[in-house]
């Protein structure tokens, strides 16, 4: 029982395993805390599945595009742009 | 080490050639991300549109003496932030961090630290095309809610896909202030896709 409750030091919990994700993904550990960190991982399915949705989080967010400009704002820009191509230094 | 292709020189060399239809692939590219990132230093989405005009304007006159030291990207996104900075209230010279903000709700581990409440599942469901959409959806509108410093390094990170080091120069903030930022925005955006489609 002393033996379970004085955890070693080298070991981490849940709880602080999932504020650690973001560093490890940024390859931001120390390697000793890297190894810690994995071997936590190898013994817990649930971290491993909340380490799974982060990256799944990144992938989707970065395949967010931005919407279509529309042909008003199109027309503002093209303006824009032949102000500058005719007089390249006022403040149009 | 030598330089990365940028995507965004070609536009650049048409744009001084008289190619005004790259003017508008650029603006189009960047213009969203830029209005997050504005909005998060001006009291107003107006003001944050304004901000952003003036970036483009300040983008065309300074077309000739950029010397693509660095990336494009960069370079429109100093801009703005520069501009951003001027046209805000808020001085934001440092970045405070605030108070410790766990990335997944303790009440959601037992008192040893385990896991009591574990993750509900949704990744299986990524799969399905529909559902993936409305995920991305659900990840624009949680953007939005989103403290602004989350959301700008996110944005910059995750959508416009920089690396730190352009994130850090851009923002003007260090390296750990970074990584605190992307871990708690990216961990709010886990947990809205979980509340939203997750399965126990």
């Amino acid at each position: 029982m002393r033996l379970r409750l004085a955890l070693r030091r080298a070991d981490i919990v849940c709880r602080q395993a999932v504020e650690l994700v973001t560093d490890y993904l940024e390859n931001a550990l120390s390697p000793a805390a890297r190894r810690r960190f994995e071997k936590h991982l190898a013994g817990c399915p649930h971290c491993t599945e909340y380490l799974a949705q982060m990256r799944a989080t990144i992938a989707l967010t970065g395949q967010l595009r931005p919407e279509d400009l529309d042909s008003t704002m199109q027309a503002e820009f093209i303006a824009l742009y032949h102000r500058w191509r005719a007089d390249p230094d006022s403040d149009h | 080490m030598p330089p990365n292709p940028d995507p965004d020189a070609g536009l650049l060399a048409r744009m001084r050639a008289g190619d005004e239809q790259a003017f508008v692939i650029l603006v189009q590219r960047y213009r969203a991300s830029m209005l997050a990132l504005a909005a998060g230093y001006v009291p107003s989405q107006a003001v944050a549109e304004e901000v952003v005009q003036d970036t483009w304007l300040g983008v065309l006159r300074g077309l000739r003496g950029f010397e693509e030291r660095a990336s494009v990207r960069t370079w429109l996104f100093t801009i703005l932030v520069n501009r951003a900075r001027t046209a805000g209230a808020r001085e934001r010279r440092t970045v405070a961090i605030g108070a410790f903000e766990p990335a997944v709700d303790q009440v959601r581990f037992d008192p040893a630290g385990q896991w009591a409440d574990p993750p509900e599942r949704w990744l299986e469901a990524v799969d399905d095309r529909l559902t993936a959409e409305k995920m991305a959806d659900c990840i624009r509108q949680a953007m939005a809610g989103l403290p602004a410093r989350q959301r700008e390094v996110v944005t910059l990170r995750d959508i416009e896909g920089m690396s730190s080091d352009e994130v850090c120069s851009v923002l003007e903030i260090t390296e750990i202030n970074q990584r605190v930022l992307l871990h708690r925005g990216r961990s709010r955006l886990r947990q809205v896709l979980e509340s939203e489609f997750g399965r126990a």
